[in-house]
């Protein structure tokens, strides 16, 4: 082979890979957007969190993962359990609290599953599920797997203690995993820097002798590069990773919140969507030739439609039957 | 039958458990090359490696996580907890992970771990160091919670612990490490959820759990010397699920009821007990059902008022000649 193939064939798999990305960075966008309206409608309840605006850390990070690696993550997940496989009307129709949502309608927004791809949750307490997050790779260990667990957090769990502890152990026993703070700056209407006497959540690893990267989380590519060195770590030499990814949300805490709210202003929220990871990766693939108008466009419609109809498939599906109230409480 | 220590019954249910499963480990505090804090873990190090028998920083929520993450990828902890006390640094993890992940999950991760450690006060431990934490674990669903009083229960309660798919708390009596009873070998379980009878009687049931057996078991003698009164001893053993049947059909038996037990009174195991009492016995009462419980106070550290605190035999007696209506 030529080194001009070689190179046009590389070209066109970075090509197929960003475009994969945007699609799923676009699926995030709509779907969520479609929570949104769904939620006004009143057929979504409770605590909804929407990730738009951070759609490039879970496209980027989970696409450094393989079938049989473990995600674990926060309330705010429907992005990650997207992307990492769960259908948009599995994941829809759990925000419905239908039966055939992905926890049966029993787990809601926050707590989305599907243990056969993997997706060990959706958890609702701030840091609490960290340190399941390093269980899962002391599982991995103890069985002598070659597989990591990628565990998503806010910077608002950095200081709790849960995150400190896990950290000191997943060091201790060179745990495969790889601890990805999505640092969005707020944890609800508290900016980062009133809170926590230090700011770059990366230098807390240095206290646990841990590897640790900053990395641009508007940028997917970028989120993509530094997971895969992370995975490689973990993989490798069971070395766990403390990536700090920087991001932003464009919209309020949860849909009770307003867009921006007192704790920040419309001009700050403004001036963050100018760095849209969509619209940036977009403008990438239309400028190296791998994507004009018209196939963004078409991309766009094919999300859209896979949105009405996992919106479609939510609204037809039954509630669960009232017997499922008293069952799973207790496993035979 | 041999005649073992508490604490030897439970290394023993430890060491076969691990020879029969290689999915079970014991994480906890001081649990390898010190043995464990209460010896609990002897000599299981040596036998199964570090990476079975794993010492901790003293980090309790940690720990109990990386417990349940392991759980919920197939394996089968045994977190010890040093006592009950420094459990409650970990509620999270047994009360939002632990408890809740089959039910949000419909259905889709059991959580077969068991958390164990000491429960209930030692002597003059001062208000930290002794309490009983037994109502605050059975109040949660999803949760199994057992409470064995003799050495033999130990054993098989723990066994029965290990092979359940479920979270199972393990409370030990702080103060039945050394006691001494006969064990049956090898294989040998006893079900989660059934009380035992460790007494037949007629006139009185004594209900009980853990350390308090002892103490009702005191008592049963000195109704029977000094008053010739025939006491029941039911020993819950488990207090999650309970075994209401165990409980209605003595009571039936017997007509009255005292309820004894190490925590505090209110919202205690006793009131739960006395609710299945009144729905299930009602028409067989023949005066209301009487606790004895832990004062309503921390325990203090004099030796004289932590007596006072304490359930005993004499509260026990005076209890039931209460609902005798021997006074
Ligand atoms: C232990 C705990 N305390 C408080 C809350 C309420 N709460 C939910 S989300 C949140 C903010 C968390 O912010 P962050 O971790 O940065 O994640 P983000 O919402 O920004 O994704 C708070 C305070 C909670 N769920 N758990
Ligand atoms: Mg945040």
């Amino acid at each position: 082979m030529t080194t001009a193939t070689a190179h046009a064939q590389k070209d066109q798999s970075q090509a197929e890979l960003e475009r994969r990305m945007l699609r799923q960075m676009l699926l995030i966008r709509h779907f969520e957007e479609k929570a949104a309206e769904a939620y006004a409608l009143g057929k979504i309840g409770g605590f909804c969190h929407l990730y738009i605006g951070q759609e490039a850390v879970a496209v980027g990070s989970l696409a450094a993962l393989l079938d049989d690696d473990y995600v674990i993550s926060s309330y705010r997940e429907h992005g990650q359990a997207l992307v990492r496989g769960i259908s948009a009307g599995a994941v829809m129709a759990e925000l419905f609290g239908k039966a055939t949502g992905c926890s049966k309608g029993k787990g809601g927004s926050m707590h989305l599953f599907d243990a056969a791809k993997r997706f060990m949750g959706g958890h609702g307490i701030v840091g609490g599920h960290i340190p399941l997050g390093a269980g899962i790779g002391f599982g991995i260990k103890y069985k002598g797997g070659d597989q990591v667990c990628l565990c998503y957090f806010g910077e608002a769990a950095v200081n709790i203690g849960a995150f400190h502890e896990t950290l000191n152990m997943a060091s201790v026993y060179h745990l495969p995993v790889i601890f990805c703070c999505e640092n969005n700056r707020y944890g609800m209407g508290t900016a980062f820097e009133r809170v926590a006497a230090v700011t770059d959540v990366a230098e807390h690893a240095c206290s646990y002798d841990m590897a640790a990267e900053l990395v641009n989380g508007m940028d997917a590519l970028a989120v993509y590069a530094a997971t895969q060195r992370a995975v490689e770590r973990a993989r490798k030499g069971g070395h766990p990773t403390l990536l700090e990814v920087r991001t932003y949300r464009f919209m309020g805490h949860s849909m009770s919140d307003p867009l921006h709210g007192v704790y920040r202003t419309k001009d700050e929220v403004e001036e963050q969507k100018k760095r849209d990871p969509i619209s940036q990766l977009a403008l990438k693939l239309k400028e190296e030739g791998a994507l004009d108008q018209a196939g963004l466009d078409a991309l766009d419609a094919e999300v859209r439609a896979e949105v009405e109809e996992a919106v479609k498939f939510a609204d037809e599906s039954p509630d669960p039957d009232p017997g499922e109230l008293t069952t799973h409480v207790v496993a035979d | 039958m041999p005649t073992l220590t508490y604490r030897d019954a439970l290394n023993q249910a430890l060491r076969e458990e691990m020879q029969r499963d290689a999915n079970v480990f014991l994480m906890g505090e001081e649990v390898g090359v010190y043995q464990g804090a209460y010896k609990v873990s002897r000599g299981l190090l040596e036998e199964f490696g570090p990476m079975r028998v794993v010492d901790t920083p003293i980090a309790e929520l940690g720990f109990a996580g990386i417990g349940v993450g392991a759980a919920m990828v197939g394996l089968r902890p045994v977190i010890e907890f040093m006592t009950w006390n420094f459990a409650v640094l970990a509620l999270d993890q047994i009360v939002n992970s632990a408890a809740k992940l089959l039910y949000e999950s419909g259905g889709q991760l059991p959580i077969p771990i068991v958390f164990r450690g000491p429960n209930g006060a030692a002597l003059q431990l001062g208000a930290q160091h002794s309490q009983a934490w037994e109502s605050w674990l059975s109040h949660i669903p999803g949760l199994k919670v057992v409470a064995p009083a003799t050495p033999a229960d130990a054993k098989g309660l723990l066994k029965s612990a290990i092979r359940d798919n479920n979270p199972v708390i393990v409370l030990e009596g702080e103060m039945l490490y050394n006691t001494k009873g006969e064990v049956p070998e090898g294989e040998y379980v006893v079900p989660i959820g059934r009380a035992d009878v460790k007494r037949a009687g007629r006139d009185v049931t004594l209900i009980c759990h853990s350390k308090t057996v002892t103490v009702a078991l005191k008592a049963a003698e000195q109704l029977a010397e000094q008053e010739g009164v025939s006491a029941e001893v039911v020993d819950l053993r488990s207090l999650r699920p309970l075994d209401e049947a165990a409980i209605t059909a003595s009571v039936a038996k017997t007509n009255r009821a005292v309820v004894v037990e190490e925590g505090w009174p209110h919202c205690g195991i006793g009131a739960q007990v006395v609710d299945v009492i009144q729905r299930e016995a009602f028409d067989h009462l023949d005066a209301p059902v009487l606790r004895v419980t832990q004062a309503d106070v921390p325990m203090p550290y004099n030796r004289q008022l932590e007596r006072l605190a304490k359930p005993s035999p004499d509260k026990v007696v005076a209890a039931a000649r209460r609902v005798l209506y021997l006074d």
